[in-house]
């Protein structure tokens, strides 16, 4: 069966997702729109227009974007603390600096459109709906996490976002695949598929492209190029590092991914573009992260720590959009040291809230291996008398 | 944790440092940079540490010798297997690739295919798997097809197995998918010796050879032997190694299972329930069968132990072959398997306490296996 509520999540505890009408920030009718003009550098096009440098947003809706920003950040140094305090295990890979992209690419989706990434997913959770508590119990592996304490963090799925993947361009394809079956079905939505700098050299990506062209699928590909994959800089893992242009049939936009009103323009762009039967079109933004690809990584052996504190004190999203709202008058200093307060005890809470919820129960060892486990029999455990009868 | 199985304890002795820099400089240094000394004066070495030796010394002995895979190079391995190796060798013949392990898997064996000895890095096994293709249709098989005009010198490397709380597309076995395969050999070390010297024997192999090695494994320090030290050191492929002579029951496990199966052992021996004889696979395939059947018609009773799948598994593979031997008519208990569980990886550490087999799941089986009786 083909339906685009075709993940079910019903088994999710209820909490952990908000419907995404909630938190969508589809544009109220408030009068209150600002005009901002973004900077001269900010879209690069190849075989397209560049968007309009001029973007007309509510100001409920810059300070929304604001607050998104906020709270997750707060959210990735929360896991930061749980990682080092020993609580969460194995892989976590932050987001922290790459806020822009998943909060920019939110404000110019619906429930409708789709975004599927590689394992750097906690904040594109986050953004397509669900709860703090949620990811961060995945991450302690808890019951009360978005996938039951079973994927960590590297998957995690809400009903319009498909993970959360652990294998370096796999989810590339699978977005062509989405964006194939939004087609199949006559949605006018589109996928956005997301994969870093490193991953744009994998195969199957080019292979995506391909497929995704001939047969003009609504999918958008996302090169979240962030400079390194792991410690190889883009140029020493990449022949073209211009990766907006590497779709070569397909058109392409480099964006400047620091700037969220930029990523916001250049997605409802990218939208209207593959909405409207054009096909594929590549989106490159140009962003960076301030830790290390993984907490295990220090991540200052293959870059110095200059380049990192300058691109933290000139091109940091929070920073930058924060000097726009006070420029346009859109909210005060004091307004905003409080939604600052409000993230910080939302999260805080929300650790609170993850760190209570006990260990999934071990009965969940064997379900939801089968999407009907009654037409298994039987999975065996580590020995024959830990087999398991459904 | 059993004797075998201590922490890396870096006891340096300034003494015997010392004398070895006074007699032999280059080699003190070599050597001393890998090794550690245990309080009896042995000299003991990390798995990771036994792993880059077997790679220094192979690419010093043979100059086809080269290594690629992913952040190898500048970043000293995702784990520091090959840590100094960029630096000794330059980047002719270490090689950063780009994540793609299809392409530089294919572009590995086609260069020994031209005479080349690539040691071809997979950040882990788990990402092999985009470059599985390359591995069975063109590696494996191409000898054969060219009616042996075409060679494959070629080794494959990486972390294999279930590594700790990293979930379900990360964690996972490949041993019985690449034990299946003809034309390949395939190797699982356990310790530090079984590391060095079956690395060194892949790459001087004429065959592709799969080295499953083992993430949780590479910091554990193993004492090693004089013998071992040698850069004339191999271990046969294909000849599995008894780590603990028994008399009533034969315990078969390989890479990281081995120790938890020596540490049953052990256990059931304090408490005077069994002498368990231990065997050590080191190699998947070639299967060391021989060795197998000779401890069952001594012991009379088998339990086979592995981190992966059930079905279709290396167990699953050594009961067949019991079956099909002389050794069936000596057991006096049925073979039983002790695996992963036949889940994917969950993440939660209680779940995952249950997916992979322990010490105390193995002398449970043990134990039972020495109450049963076949027909009884
Ligand atoms: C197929 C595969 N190969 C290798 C890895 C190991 N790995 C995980 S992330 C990563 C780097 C990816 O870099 P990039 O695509 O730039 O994404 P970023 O981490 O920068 O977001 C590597 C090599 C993997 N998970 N899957
Ligand atoms: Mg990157």
């Amino acid at each position: 069966m083909l339906s685009s509520q075709k993940i079910n999540l019903s088994k999710i505890a209820a909490k952990a997702i908000t419907p995404l009408s909630f938190r969508t920030f589809a544009s109220s009718a408030v009068a209150r729109n600002v005009s901002i003009n973004l900077h001269q550098g900010s879209f690069e096009s190849y075989n397209c227009d560049a968007p309009s440098l001029e973007v007309n947003i509510s100001k409920e809706e810059l300070v929304r974007m604001y607050k998104s920003m906020v709270v997750m950040r707060r959210m990735e140094m929360a896991s930061d603390g749980l990682y080092k305090a020993k609580l969460i295990r194995g892989f976590c890979h932050l987001c922290t600096g790459q806020e822009a992209v998943a909060v920019g690419m939110e404000t110019a989706l619906t429930a409708e459109d789709k975004i599927i990434t590689a394992y750097r997913c906690h904040g594109f959770t986050y953004m397509r709906g669900g709860s703090i508590t949620s990811i961060l119990a995945e991450l302690l592996g808890r019951k009360a996490g978005i996938s039951g304490g079973k994927g960590g963090s590297m998957h995690m799925f809400t009903p319009n976002f498909y993970g959360g993947n652990g294998i370096v361009g796999a989810q590339v394809p699978l977005g062509a695949g989405i964006s194939f079956a939004q087609k199949y079905l006559g949605n006018k939505a589109a996928t956005f598929s997301l994969y870093g700098d490193g991953a744009s050299n994998q195969g199957q990506v080019f292979e995506a492209y391909n497929m995704a062209k001939l047969w003009e699928l609504p999918s958008v590909f996302v090169c979240e190029n962030n400079r390194y994959g792991m410690g190889t800089a883009a140029n020493r893992s990449s022949a073209n590092t211009s990766y907006f242009k590497r779709g070569d049939y397909i058109p392409g936009l480099k964006v400047n991914g620091m700037d969220v009103l930029a990523v916001h323009q250049a997605v409802a762009y990218a939208k209207e573009w593959t909405v409207s039967g054009k096909g594929p079109l590549l989106l490159e933004m140009e962003t960076y992260r301030y830790g290390g690809h993984s907490m295990s990584d220090p991540g200052t052996t293959y870059r110095t720590r200059e380049e990192i504190q300058h691109m933290r004190s000139n091109n940091d999203p929070i920073t930058g959009l924060k000097q726009r709202l006070l420029e346009f008058n859109v909210i005060t200093e004091d307004e905003m040291k409080a939604i600052d307060k409000a993230a910080r005890v939302e999260v805080d809470q929300a650790v609170e809230e993850a760190k209570a919820s006990p260990e999934p129960d071990v009965d969940q060892l064997f379900t939801q291996i089968y999407q009907k486990e009654a037409g298994v029999k039987s999975l065996r455990g580590r020995e024959p008398e830990e087999t398991h009868y459904y | 944790m059993s004797s075998m199985l201590k922490k890396a304890a870096v006891v340096s002795i300034p003494t015997v440092r010392q004398a070895l820099i006074r007699s032999n400089p280059v080699l003190a240094n070599a050597l001393l940079a890998k090794r550690s000394y245990n309080s009896k004066g042995g000299v003991e070495m990390t798995v990771r540490d036994a792993l880059n030796s077997a790679l220094e010394e192979e690419m010093i002995a043979d100059e086809k010798v080269y290594l690629l895979g992913e952040e190898v190079g500048q970043y000293n391995g995702a784990y520091k297997v090959s840590k100094g190796l960029l630096d000794k060798f330059g980047p002719k013949r270490v090689i950063d690739t780009p994540i793609t392990e299809s392409g530089f898997c294919g572009l590995a064996v086609g260069s020994a295919f031209a005479g080349l000895k690539p040691v071809c890095e997979f950040m882990t096994w788990n990402f092999a798997m985009q470059a599985i293709d390359q591995i069975v249709n063109s590696a494996a098989k191409t000898h054969y097809m060219s009616g042996g005009n075409v060679d494959c010198p070629i080794t494959f490397r990486g972390p294999n197995g279930a590594a700790s709380g990293v979930a379900a597309q990360h964690s996972q076995c490949f041993a019985a998918w690449y034990g299946s395969v003809p034309g390949l050999k395939v190797v699982s070390p356990w310790n530090s010796e079984d590391a060095k010297g079956l690395l060194k024997a892949a790459i001087r192999d004429p065959n592709p050879v799969v080295v499953l090695e083992n993430e949780l494994m590479y910091g554990i320090s193993f004492p090693m032997s004089e013998a071992a030290l040698s850069k004339d050191f191999v271990v046969e492929i294909g000849k599995a190694k008894i780590e603990k002579e028994g008399s009533d029951i034969t315990i078969v496990a390989h890479s990281r299972s081995v120790g938890f199966a020596l540490e049953a052992a052990e256990l059931l021996e304090k408490q005077g329930v069994c002498k368990a004889e231990v065997i050590n696979l080191r190699s998947i395939r070639p299967l060391d069968i021989d060795t197998i059947i000779k401890s069952v018609k001594k012991t009379n009773r088998l339990v086979t132990v592995e981190g992966g799948w059930p079905q279709y598994g290396v167990g699953s593979e050594i009961c067949a072959q019991i079956m099909e031997s002389e050794a069936f008519d000596h057991l006096d208990a049925p073979v039983v398997r002790v695996t992963g569980a036949d889940i994917p990886t969950p993440y939660a550490a209680n779940l995952e306490s249950f997916a992979f087999p322990d010490t105390e799941v193995i002398a449970r089986v043990v134990q039972r296996t020495l109450n049963k009786k076949i027909g009884a």
